[in-house]
């Protein structure tokens, strides 16, 4: 099999000697406290064997803060790196692999599972349903996705890391230039990943069709609940994209075939196309989850149900349509012609008018509100100019002949980040602050929030707005570093500098965990935010069947006038019904350290061991097709003790009413 | 998640969680037209980059791929047939009948590999050029399919001979079906547009 041990281990870096001894004592840590603390059984049979779609959700969040210092440490390093010109904190090599992880964790282990965390926990709730329709594969889709990150993740100390950038271009992503393993990193646990994901849209296309409860017909489903649907559609219709682009990248690499190779008659051009075929679709998967929690956060926070409910959605199916039409404007330069390019700028222009719908859609919804300003709210609020900066910058982008000045420069990072972070980051953000006290019983802390808030925004505009002048100057991106004489130091300078407040930002985000961890008041209401959708209508935190009576919609916001007309908010004894609900198990995780393991082996290409482990995914498939557990039943008294001890305490909204 | 039977139904559909499965799976197989349709484009792109080496019509044998098409659709009717005798609450019927859909899938499976083995006698590889790079890849994950396929429905024939005919049993049957014509429609693209097309070119 060839294995090279000298170079298994990246040595020679005090950066990644400090990593690798970091993440050598932090296990150590973990495994000495989870049985000092004797919590093994505990974290098995409640955590790493459920099902159920609240814990899986709150694991995807967890895993996506991890994530966020992950790809946020990567980015700080490339801020201190271009700080000053001729820099040499990092060689041009660890720079490259360090752009390349921090777009890689970013979009597809930090943005993603942020938001399908949030879907989890809510979208069953919001539509009034015990659990997503596949709870098993459901658990199955985020071991996946957690093996595909962490085999990614320790590239960096085991190997090294993919540093082709995060698009991976050929021919540079391939065997001729980029001969070290890092890439087959990049092909293999995004593949992984990938498989989770796409389970993940199917369940959600099922769930949302099938199992919304009496009376809520699509029209009358909250936005997030809508946005979570197209979204969905649009994974099932992408990734398997992105899934024969890594598996060919794969064959490339490991093989010997030509598909993207210079030689051999292979199209390096092959490679964009299809990866931004799905790339392109993929940003919207993550924008309209985000568009989603902001329609919910702004219509509660104003106490108004959402502007133009129709038009919202007729605006998300237009753009998910537009977004598998606009992938070649990622590359203009190419030299596709003039009609070609043409016809990519009208498509990507017309994304801004569905969007722009939306914009006045959410301030209609504000207009005449009584709007409060919890922090949830105030990422709302920032959101709409700084998205418009991130949109007005793209539209610029759009026109294909003007695309040749901005191409590859820094504008050109500016305008994506000015996208993303507003688009996404400060979604998860105001969806974390809103719906806490849903999965955790507890608010987080109002006045720490507000200094997160501002710092973080404060930071994110000082970082990401010199950036845009820096690209209209010739600052190209992915650039190690650049003379004294371009001029640039003073522009770069300060962006660091925002990267630090923006750092700033997220450490206070991590310290009001800890606060309101330890400090907050537990004893709230399930309603704390006087909300308007069904989640709210249940406990904090939430019992495991979510509902003992399922819910029955009129209109929309069925909890707002649920609590007006003073209707279905009580529960009789006689309206008990024992619940059937799944059963945990163990196959999920089981299935995500076999696929780690095999995908492990695949990478350094030890073939003959790849394949026996990949005999470990098949006996795991085996089992799950003799598996015949029909899960359990709730028996009436539990739920009786259980709707007893929440609905009967003071302030409750359940409560008042006789 | 309400196990509410609901016996007017055929048995596949009767309950709740079935019904999800289903459509789960109709959504799946969307997934896979759209796997399928990339390695369509991909070889679309890639079939005339020979690079040197051989051509379609070098190395195409129209007779064997005649006899592989003819044996899997054949497996798609006989495929038909075992819901058909499903629906009739017949099991003896019904896994005669998958049985034979399978005997065809290995028949089909056998003529694919032989077929593999002579290009590769003739010095056609994944590595020779573009061209074979993505005819391998597409022929090779709709064999790869089949693969799984015939492993997917043994298993399932096992429950099937362990339970009996039940409503679980009838929809994973009822699924491995559609799975299965499934693959009977990408063959016959397949066949049109990487055989066919090859061969008038």
């Amino acid at each position: 099999m060839g294995i090279k041990w000298d170079e298994f281990f990246i040595t020679g870096d005090p950066l990644i000697l400090g990593s690798q001894i970091a993440i050598l004592l932090t296990m150590i840590g973990a495994v000495a406290a989870i049985t000092y603390l004797k919590k093994w059984k505990y974290l098995w049979t409640e955590w790493l064997t459920t099902v159920d779609h609240k814990k899986i959700g709150i694991m995807y969040i967890i895993s996506a803060v991890l994530m966020f210092f992950r790809g946020g440490m990567d980015g700080l390093l490339m801020k201190a790196q271009t700080s000053q010109p001729e820099m040499e904190f990092l060689n041009s090599q660890h720079y490259n692999e360090i752009f390349t992880t921090h777009g890689v964790i970013m979009i597809l282990f930090m943005a993603m599972p942020f938001l399908i965390g949030l879907m989890n926990v809510v979208i069953p709730l919001q539509i009034g349903a015990r659990d997503v329709a596949f709870p098993q594969l459901n658990a199955l889709s985020f071991w996946l996705f957690f093996s595909g990150a962490m085999l990614f993740n320790i590239s960096f100390v085991i190997g090294g890391s993919p540093d082709a950038g995060w698009t991976s271009y050929f021919p540079l992503a391939g065997k001729e230039f980029s001969p070290g393993i890092g890439n087959n990193y990049y092909a293999v646990a995004l593949q992984i990943a990938g498989i989770g994901t796409l389970m993940s849209g199917i369940n959600f296309i099922v769930t949302i069709l099938k199992m919304r409860t009496k009376g809520m017909t699509l029209m009358k489903m909250p936005m997030f609940s809508w946005t979570t649907f197209v979204t969905s559609i649009l994974i099932v219709a992408a990734f398997p994209i992105f899934t024969v682009a890594l598996a060919l990248m794969t064959f490339d690499r490991l093989y010997g075939t030509h598909f993207f190779t210079v030689s051999g008659g292979g199209m390096d051009m092959l490679w964009a196309n299809l990866f931004w075929l799905w790339g392109h679709p993929e940003v919207y998967i993550v924008a309209l989850p985000a568009f989603g929690i902001f329609s919910e956060v702004i219509a509660t926070f104003s106490r108004k149900s959402l502007f133009g409910y129709k038009s919202m959605v007729f605006s998300i199916l237009g753009i998910a349509l537009l977004s598998m039409v606009v992938w070649v404007h990622h590359f203009y330069t190419m030299g596709s012609g003039p009609a070609v390019n043409s016809f990519f700028s009208i498509t990507t222009m017309a994304i801004a008018i569905p969007t722009g719908v939306k914009m006045f859609n959410w301030l209609f919804t504000m207009r005449k509100g009584r709007i409060k300003f919890t922090s949830a709210m105030l990422w709302a609020l920032a959101f709409v100019p700084c998205f418009v900066i991130g949109g007005v910058t793209g539209v610029m982008l759009a026109m294909g002949a003007a695309d040749y000045q901005y191409h590859n420069t820094l504008f050109l990072v500016a305008h994506f980040h000015y996208v993303l972070i507003p688009g996404v980051v400060f979604a998860v953000f105001a969806g974390l602050y809103y719906w806490w006290p849903k999965m955790f019983g507890f608010m987080l802390n109002e006045k720490i929030g507000k200094w997160h808030f501002w710092l973080f925004v404060i930071g994110f505009n000082v970082t990401f707005m010199p950036m845009f002048f820096l690209g209209l100057n010739g600052a190209v991106r992915r650039a190690y570093t650049y003379s004294a004489e371009s001029g640039f130091e003073p522009l770069f300078l300060l962006s660091a500098i925002g990267s630090i407040i923006l750092a700033a930002g997220f450490a206070v985000f991590c310290y009001n965990i800890y606060w309101s961890i330890r400090y907050a008041d537990r004893n709230i209401s399930s309603d704390p935010w006087d909300a308007r959708t069904l989640e709210w209508s249940t406990a904090s935190p939430v019992q495991f069947y979510n509902f003992a009576k399922l819910p029955e919609v009129k209109s929309l916001d069925p909890f707002w006038h649920m609590k007006k007309k003073n209707e279905g908010l009580t529960l009789h004894d006689s309206e008990i019904e024992e619940i059937h609900m799944p059963s945990n198990s163990w196959l999920p995780i089981y299935m995500g350290v076999i696929f780690g393991i095999a995908g492990f082996f695949l990478v350094f290409e030890w073939h003959i061991a790849a394949a026996v482990a990949a005999i470990g995914i098949f006996a795991g498939l085996i089992i799950r097709s003799f598996d015949y557990n029909e899960g359990f039943h709730v028996t009436k008294d539990e739920i009786h003790r259980i709707e007893n001890a929440w609905r009967k305490t003071e302030g409750e909204v359940h409560d008042h009413v006789s | 998640m309400s196990a509410k039977v609901d016996t007017s139904l055929p048995l596949e559909y009767q309950t709740e969680q079935d019904r999800m499965n289903i459509l789960g799976f109709w959504v799946f197989l969307g997934a896979e037209i759209v796997l399928f349709a990339t390695l369509f484009g991909v070889y679309g792109v890639l079939y005339e980059r020979f690079a040197g080496g051989p051509t379609h019509k070098d190395i195409f044998v129209i007779k064997d791929v005649m006899i592989q098409t003819v044996l899997l659709l054949t497996s798609s009717f006989t495929m038909g047939i075992a819901i058909f005798e499903m629906r009739r609450h017949n099991l003896k019927g019904l896994i005669t009948w998958l049985v034979i859909t399978l005997a065809l899938g290995a028949g089909f499976l056998f003529m694919e590999i032989n077929e593999f083995i002579h290009y590769a006698h003739e010095g056609a590889t994944m590595q020779t050029s573009a061209f074979l790079s993505s005819l391998f890849v597409l022929l090779g994950t709709h064999g790869a399919h089949v693969t799984l396929g015939i492993g997917w429905a043994t298993m399932v024939i096992i429950q099937l001979l362990k339970r009996g005919l039940t409503p679980t049993t009838a929809r994973k049957t009822f699924i491995i079906g559609l799975y299965w014509h499934f693959l009977d429609v990408v063959w016959i693209f397949i066949f049109t547009f990487v055989y066919l097309k090859g061969l008038v070119a």
